[in-house]
């Protein structure tokens, strides 16, 4: 039986940039172990020599000429932004006080 | 006149007895009667909607040739952006968003001259198969409106089974087109991988999403897919080849001496009774019809389940890191010396919903050192057994199938605190996301012991969606013989509506 504690769930959100509730943390490390155990089926079969596949068609790289396109006007760009000042996207503070 | 088939409107249309603003009122009409029940819609456009028909109205008044689904209205998944209207996913993370660009599939269906009535109700970012996850409210059953309606694209199948639109556009990344068609009585196509453009389409498992149609007959389906797919050079992974012929399939219909084989992993234990009934009889039907019928073995499909609960929730962990409060969409908690980091955490909590933070945890998880090559890289060689089990199956069958769902339609709350009992009802569709394939729904009747319809799955080759269409006109033409009306003649008609 897999499973996955409070505090292990805890981590993952806080990578995950998601902040949760105590209930929450407790409810997700609950219902994980069964998850887990479904998931986990693909470790019973004996995957020696296969190759993986990340995608159902060969992927090759794609150029066009280097020329300028129309794109997006700053107006149109700005304007799903949560804030905005000056023209620009106006973000939290990502730097301490003293930086 | 609104349950008549798009391919009948197109007719009207053409003949003058009718114009695209008297079809497009007649359809917001229905959505203003029953939608309140329904609730397949998030938005109605309704003066977009009119203006684009009178547009083409216009051009046909002045004789210009249009395209064959000229004036027909349409229903959109809330998955797609269109310029200017809401789209949101059906996430409160999205909410209030106008996107400043059209995806390419809404500006294929302009420049078609269809026109879209509003976007459809879906699980959030179309995680999970019943539209219960939307941040909005579910999407409830026409058949039965205290069922689910099926998901992620609930909101387009039930709208398209409410005659509340002719035909509808989905997205399938597991089953999401093909499921809540059979729950709801219609069909829908899942179109090879890179054969309709992701461009503008919100991501959610990159290698798995597909954008598709829906419809209440099979050539209506075949003329949407038509208009929706071909190359894209916005989107990398778009296939550069000919759109495969499947309006011509859908209207040739023909099964003869076509070999049919039925995946032996798909069927039987775990399938409701009245659904392995109705699949067992449409089989009979296309032997009738000259069809060969023979077992193929798929011993991987056994895995198929897993392998995707653990590539959809790493790929869709990554895809929703873009939700960062920054750009677009919603912002919490943005108060004075909150960090950008404090922010992003509280946006991210208010505006996901509890499945999306599930596969997101789950796919960080998959992802993290340690545990990597044990979950993400098995399940991607799993993915290939997958895709050598089906290129062996079709070499001794030109089609596969299944029935779509392992039940009908179930009750709305019923599975919404099981993820692993939601989950489960994918197994049938989801082998097809993994290898990239194509796939169909389309009904088979309604099982006995509820009276909900029974999806039919008709699975072919990467690039070879015809012979979904050819199969499928056939079988439906049969069985329409043999029940005498439509399927969804049976439906109960909703209150105050037509």
């Amino acid at each position: 039986m897999s499973s996955l504690s409070r505090d292990d769930v805890a981590k993952l959100a806080g990578l995950a940039r998601i902040e949760m509730t105590e209930e929450e943390l407790v409810s997700l490390s609950s219902q994980f172990g069964m998850i887990l155990d479904a998931v986990a089926r693909v470790q019973e079969v004996d995957l020696t020599g296969v190759k993986a596949t990340s995608h159902p068609q060969l992927l090759e790289n794609i150029a066009r000429p280097d020329v300028v396109l129309p794109s997006l006007s700053p107006a149109d760009a700005l304007a799903g932004a949560p804030a905005q000042e000056e023209a620009r996207f106006r973000v939290p503070q990502i730097l301490g006080e003293a930086e | 006149m609104i349950r008549q088939s798009a391919t009948q409107m197109a007719e009207a249309l053409a003949d003058g007895s009718t114009t695209s603003v008297e079809l497009t009122k007649a359809h917001l009409a229905q959505i203003a009667a029953v939608d309140g029940q329904v609730k397949a819609f998030l938005h109605v456009d309704a003066d977009g909607a009119l203006a684009q028909a009178s547009a083409v109205d216009a051009k046909r008044k002045s004789g210009e040739k249009l395209s064959p689904l000229a004036g027909i209205p349409l229903a959109l998944k809330d998955v797609l952006a269109q310029r200017g209207v809401p789209t949101t996913a059906g996430s409160k993370i999205l909410q209030g968003w106008l996107p400043p660009y059209d995806s390419t599939v809404v500006t294929k269906l302009k420049s078609a001259g269809l026109v879209i009535l509003g976007k459809t109700n879906m699980d959030e970012f179309a995680m999970g198969s019943s539209t219960e996850n939307s941040g909005y409210g579910p999407t409830f059953n026409p058949w039965d409106l205290t069922r689910t309606p099926g998901g992620s694209s609930g909101g387009s199948a039930a709208a398209v089974s409410a005659f509340e639109a002719p035909l509808a556009v989905g997205s399938d990344t597991g089953g999401s087109i093909r499921q809540p068609a059979a729950l709801t009585g219609i069909v829908g196509v899942r179109p090879t991988y890179g054969a309709v453009s992701r461009f503008g389409l919100i991501a959610y498992s990159s290698s798995l999403d597909q954008a598709g149609p829906f419809g209440r007959t099979v050539l209506d389906t075949a003329l949407l897919h038509e208009v929706m797919a071909g190359h894209d050079p916005k989107d990398a992974t778009s296939i550069n080849a000919p759109v495969p012929a499947v309006v011509a399939a859908a209207k040739s219909g023909d099964v003869k001496g076509m070999k049919i084989g039925v995946i032996k992993q798909l069927q039987g234990a775990g399938y409701q009774k009245g659904v392995q009934a109705r699949f067992d009889e449409s089989l009979q039907v296309l032997a009738s019809l000259g069809a060969e019928i023979v077992e193929v073995d798929c011993p991987n499909f056994e895995y198929a389940l897993a392998a995707y609960y653990l590539i959809a929730p790493s790929e869709c962990s990554s895809n929703l890191a873009r939700f960062d409060a920054m750009r677009y969409g919603v912002r919490t908690g943005d108060s004075d010396g909150a960090s950008a980091e404090a922010v992003m955490s509280a946006t991210r909590d208010a505006g996901f919903g509890r499945e999306v933070k599930r596969r997101i945890i789950l796919g960080t998880y998959a992802l993290s050192s340690g545990y990597y090559d044990a979950y993400y890289g098995s399940a991607q060689k799993i993915r290939t057994l997958i895709i050598e089990d089906y290129a062996k199956a079709f070499t001794q069958a030109d089609v596969l199938v299944s029935p779509t769902a392992p039940t009908t339609a179930y009750k709305i709350g019923e599975k919404v605190d099981d993820p692993m009992a939601m989950y489960l009802g994918d197994v049938a569709t989801i082998p097809v996301n993994l290898a990239g394939i194509c796939g169909m729904s389309l009904p088979a009747g309604l099982a006995e012991e509820d009276n909900l319809p029974v999806g039919f799955q008709i699975m072919a080759p990467a690039m070879q969606d015809q012979r979904l269409y050819q199969a499928g006109a056939a079988l439906e033409a049969a069985l329409l013989t043999k029940w005498g009306a439509p399927i969804l003649s049976k439906a109960p008609v909703l209150a105050g509506g037509k």
